[in-house]
């Protein structure tokens, strides 16, 4: 039996985790780190930490691209191939030019993607094409374009000048250059998303497009801004990735979209717009890179590990939804009574 | 934007075809036959025409489910994997000593159950698909990589391989053209003449009404997803018939190239409105482009290119004429 | 709109039909002409650095011989792609298609509409299954291959400690073959000492084959010794040996291009590896096609034929009763030959 007070106090403290968006996918990561540590000692050492943390600083910083994107009730599929387009350019460039130092070519890649962003804003924002059918457009076109300036070929280790390969591996502060680069982009869009007047525009956009116009937001605007944003951050996820990797493909990333998104609805953006935090996605993107990591580490047959990576997904997004759903009814018998 | 058009009063001829869909796609499909036929002189050979066929008719199957899907709002990323998942399930239990039919009847259930397990998360959980089947598409083709790992199932009867590779009596239509034409006007009619087609509108339309009015909204949802796992397992049949072998890695891909073309054919993204006619028209659309292309042996990413090119460009170019129709009238 | 459905499929086969003229033009005999065929060499995706190498020799053997080298390929490595391109060059009558293999067996049937239309079909690098195919060019023997792998990193790790394999994907026949060779060589009683621990699959993407090299490093601390059978992968493990300092501690060899590897070859992150030249390899499979078409070489064990600049060669039995041409042993780069290679291929 469970007395009347016993009974509140419980749904206070359930109130308390209501509060804070991120407690589903917080639990959820806690429980799973503390699961595989018990199978691999080696999982929480601080080594391996900073490891996944250098591993996801690319999808972090492309998911944080696709947030603004998904808050305003849109999509972009195109930014694995932007990446690989902006890396493309970029490695080809720096291999004829040894002299162009990293910081150049970081730029650069922020302003390929830049282009490109802008190019599926406007198709979005004046073409009015869906969101989903103009960037599974540019997904195909970009990736073409790829193979088509590269005519194939590829760009080795021993062609890029030694300070741009070092550049993802460096570290700066104690802190490597990678996880820096994501650090830098999160505590910007940040402060963008929740104590700028835009960022504000962005959330009201994809809660109610027509209530957003109705207090004069400029829709086509916000739309286009968000485009190209996450094409600029893509462009120079692009730049991270071929120094990281040292070496630019036609197939670079391929697939990465996906995977990008994935971290997106993991931490907990509304797939249809208007809610999601900067927090809840750079944890999303830390629980993908725990399960990649923790899949290597408890030496999983590999062809297991597909298989549990998509349920851990499910069983993810499955229970962060069924436990805010219980804290929602709590909250709302509470406010009755 | 429909209403626009529509107030229109008397449009020139042209924009007036152009401004319905699938005469927009007829106009295409026409352009591309006589495109490839100037370019190639392979193109115009009734042989080659209708073996042309044989490689989207798997992707065609899965287009059809997929296009209730999108109507009723929202969208199957599974299918490729469900389809994966499947065959690998007939596969290996027809290596273990199954009879082939039974089998394959036990790879038809898999995918259904597959399609059902995303229905109810959809319908039940309130997960938006997108995220659902996202999940599922990693898991799914997981599955069918825990069963078969690094094997291969090859050996089919012949009589099996028929199904993806053979040809109607002794004249030139493939067996899967006849499998997939059965299935389009089947899906036609149960989409443009069934009450339940009707309601898979209002869904997509407006679900909250829906719900308010009484219609089973979520039984809907369930029957939908179910179906889509069901037709992914027969495009598996297909498509490992055609092979005369099974990978895990059977199909990958898919799922984009078949929502490329349902949403070609005119199907509102974000649910509501599209037609059996106008996916079926894009499905020969894009194949025939790809065909083309295929025979001045432009190579595999420029083609993609294309088609991505093509997607746009048809979205675009009603919008385009419509503005124009307008302006002329002012 | 209420019979559109139907109008509109009609239509569709309407134009169709429209498209196509009523009658076919019997096939008219092709006079046994001696040069100018169409050979067809389709690889496994275009963009990846190892075939784009192999067109070079097609084109060159091409060029030699008169013949009109067409290089094509899907975006991604798939079976399906690959089909669909096969058909298309089925239905333009070329004379040769020469065909590396996403999937030995998905591809017969398609392999063998094609000899049915008097096509001829060669295999090369990764070999249709024997029913889809007339003659196979093989890079090097699979037994040699696999066998000298372990011999190399036995010799840089001291015949001692664990080991692991990264390989392609899953899937990709040869590597599986080169694989169980590796295994039946470890069987050696001089290998006591070595442990092969496991088998990862990079999947021949970058970023994936990287991570599947990390996790080796970290879930297998005692490790000593990684082969690659796969230029990506060999590549990708390279990077991330340097990146996590453990070159030297744990050692690395396989199959790779010496243009990707040169760099980890000179740091001595990679003391050695072997490839065949995969120029060469295009070069000698053009050839072999050149000779098929022309009739000078039916495919049967036993003919023997000049390979251009590669000089005499004699067709061995495949170990299934067809037809194989073997391209060499293969060959061994390490620091001191590298620089003459590097800028190659």
């Amino acid at each position: 039996m469970v007395t009347v007070s016993e009974e509140k106090k419980g749904r206070s403290l359930l109130l308390l985790f209501a509060g804070v968006r991120e407690m589903g996918i917080s639990v959820f990561i806690v429980f799973l780190i503390a699961a595989v540590s018990l199978r691999s000692p080696y999982f929480l050492t601080v080594d391996n930490l900073v490891y996944i943390l250098i591993d996801i600083a690319i999808l972090t910083i492309v998911a944080i691209g696709e947030t603004l994107v998904i808050l305003t009730r849109s999509i972009d599929l195109s930014v694995a191939s932007t990446l690989a387009l902006s890396g493309m350019i970029v490695g080809m460039t720096i291999s004829k030019h040894q002299g162009i130092p990293p910081a150049v070519a970081v730029l650069m890649g922020l302003a390929i993607g830049a282009v490109l962003g802008s190019v599926n804003g406007l198709l979005v924002a004046k073409g009015r094409i869906p969101p989903i059918i103009a960037t599974l457009g540019t997904l195909s076109i970009y990736r073409g374009l790829v193979f088509a300036i590269s005519g194939g070929a590829w760009v080795d280790a021993h062609e890029m000048p030694r300070p741009f390969v070092y550049l993802s591996k460096n570290t700066t502060l104690g802190i490597p250059n990678l996880v820096l680069f994501a650090i830098i982009v999160a505590i910007i869009f940040y402060y963008f998303l929740n104590h700028t007047r835009t960022g504000r525009e962005i959330y009201a956009v994809g809660s109610n497009p027509s209530a957003a116009r109705v207090v004069g937001i400029r829709v086509d605007r916000i739309l286009f801004l968000v485009y190209l944003l996450s094409g600029t951050l893509a462009g120079m996820a692009g730049v991270l990735w071929i120094s990281r990797y040292a070496s630019a493909q036609s197939d670079t990333a391929s697939g990465f979209e996906l995977q990008a998104i994935a971290a997106t609805v993991v931490g907990g953006v509304n797939i249809f717009g208007g809610s999601g935090t900067l927090p809840g996605v750079v944890l999303g993107s830390l629980l993908m890179g725990i399960i990649v990591n923790a899949l290597n580490l408890i030496r999983i047959s590999p062809f297991w590990k597909l298989a549990v990576q998509g349920f851990i997904i499910l069983l993810a997004v499955v229970s962060d939804a069924l436990l805010s759903r219980r804290l929602q009814q709590a909250g709302a018998s509470e406010g009755a009574s | 934007m429909t209403v626009k058009a529509r107030a229109v009063p008397s449009p020139s001829i042209l924009s007036g075809l152009l401004l319905r869909w699938e005469w927009l796609l007829v106009v295409l499909l026409g352009i591309a036959c006589m495109v490839n036929a100037s370019l190639s002189p392979y193109f115009l050979d009734v042989h080659n025409l209708f073996d042309m066929t044989f490689h989207f008719m798997e992707r065609s199957l899965i287009a059809l489910p997929m296009a209730f899907i999108i109507i009723s709002g929202n969208i199957d990323l599974s299918v490729a994997s469900n389809l994966g998942m499947s065959t690998i399930i007939m596969a290996a239990s027809y290596k273990a000593g199954l009879n082939i039919w039974l089998a394959m009847l036990l790879g038809l259930a898999a995918g259904a159950v597959g399609g059902l397990i995303n229905g109810l998360l959809v319908a039940r959980v309130r997960l938006p698909s997108l995220v659902v089947t996202l999940g599922t598409y990693a898991l799914y083709r997981g599955v069918a990589f825990v069963i078969l790992g690094d094997l291969v199932v090859t050996g089919f009867p012949s009589s099996f391989t028929a199904i993806g590779q053979g040809y109607v009596g002794h004249t030139p239509i493939p067996v899967p053209l006849v499998i997939f034409a059965f299935f389009a006007v089947l899906f036609g009619l149960l989409l443009h003449r069934t009450a339940f087609g009707r309601l898979v509108y209002a869904v997509g339309n407006n679900e909250t009404a829906c719900r308010f009015s009484g219609v089973a909204v979520d039984r809907i949802r369930i029957i939908l997803f179910t179906l889509s796992g069901l037709m992914s397992a027969l495009a598996g049949v297909v498509l490992s018939a055609r092979f005369g072998s099974a990978r895990p890695n059977i199909a990958l891909g898919f799922e984009l190239d078949v929502i490329t073309a349902v949403v070609l054919g005119g199907v509102d993204i974000n649910g509501g409105q599209g037609t059996m006619p106008g996916v079926v028209l894009a499905l020969f659309l894009i194949g025939v482009v790809r065909y083309g292309m295929s025979l001045k042996n432009v190579p595999g990413q420029i083609q993609n290119t294309l088609i991505g090119m093509l997607l746009i460009v048809a979205i675009l170019l009603p919008q385009f004429l419509r503005r124009l129709a307008s302006r002329s009238r002012a | 709109m209420k019979s559109k459905l139907f109008v509109s499929l009609l239509l569709v086969i309407v134009i169709l039909a429209a498209c196509a003229p009523p009658t076919v033009a019997p096939p008219a005999e092709k006079p046994a002409a001696k040069a100018g065929f169409k050979i067809a060499m389709v690889v496994k995706n275009l963009g990846n650095p190892f075939f784009e190498a192999a067109q070079k020799g097609c084109n060159e053997a091409a060029a030699e011989y008169g013949d009109e080298c067409i290089f094509q390929g899907p975006a991604t490595p798939t079976a399906e792609g690959q089909i669909e391109i096969i058909d298309a060059l089925i239905a333009q009558k070329v004379d040769v298609i020469a065909i590396t293999a996403n999937d030995p067996d998905a591809l017969v049937p398609v392999c063998k509409k094609a000899m049915d239309a008097g096509i001829k079909v060669v295999t090369w690098d990764s070999a249709v299954a024997p029913a889809g195919r007339q003659i196979f060019v093989n890079q090097a023997d699979m037994e040699q291959i696999g066998r000298i792998e372990v011999q190399m990193l036995a010799e840089m790790i001291g015949y001692k400690g664990q080991i692991a394999i990264l390989s392609a994907a899953a899937t990709m026949a040869n590597q599986n073959t080169w694989i169980e060779w590796m295994k039946e060589e470890l069987k050696d009683p001089k290998y006591k000492d070595m442990e092969l621990v496991t088998t990862v699959y990079g999947d021949d993407l970058r970023e994936k084959s990287y991570n599947e090299a990390l996790g080796l490093f970290k879930s297998y601390p005692d490790l000593k010794g990684i082969i690659s059978p796969t230029t990506v992968g060999i590549a990708a493990t390279a990077r991330a040996l340097t990146d996590e300092g453990l070159c030297g501690k744990i050692a690395l060899t396989g199959l790779g291009l010496p243009s990707e590897m040169a760099e980890y070859i000179k740091s001595g992150c990679c003391k050695a590896m072997a490839l065949w030249n995969p120029i060469d390899l295009g070069y000698m499979t053009t050839v072999v096609s050149h000779l098929m078409a022309s009739g000078e070489i039916t495919g049967k064990p036993g003919e023997t034929f000049k390979a251009g600049k590669l000089g005499e060669r004699t067709i061995v039995d495949d170990g299934a009763g067809g037809g194989m041409v073997l391209l060499g042993p293969p060959f061994q780069f390490n620091a001191e030959n590298i620089d003459q290679w590097k800028d190659v291929y």
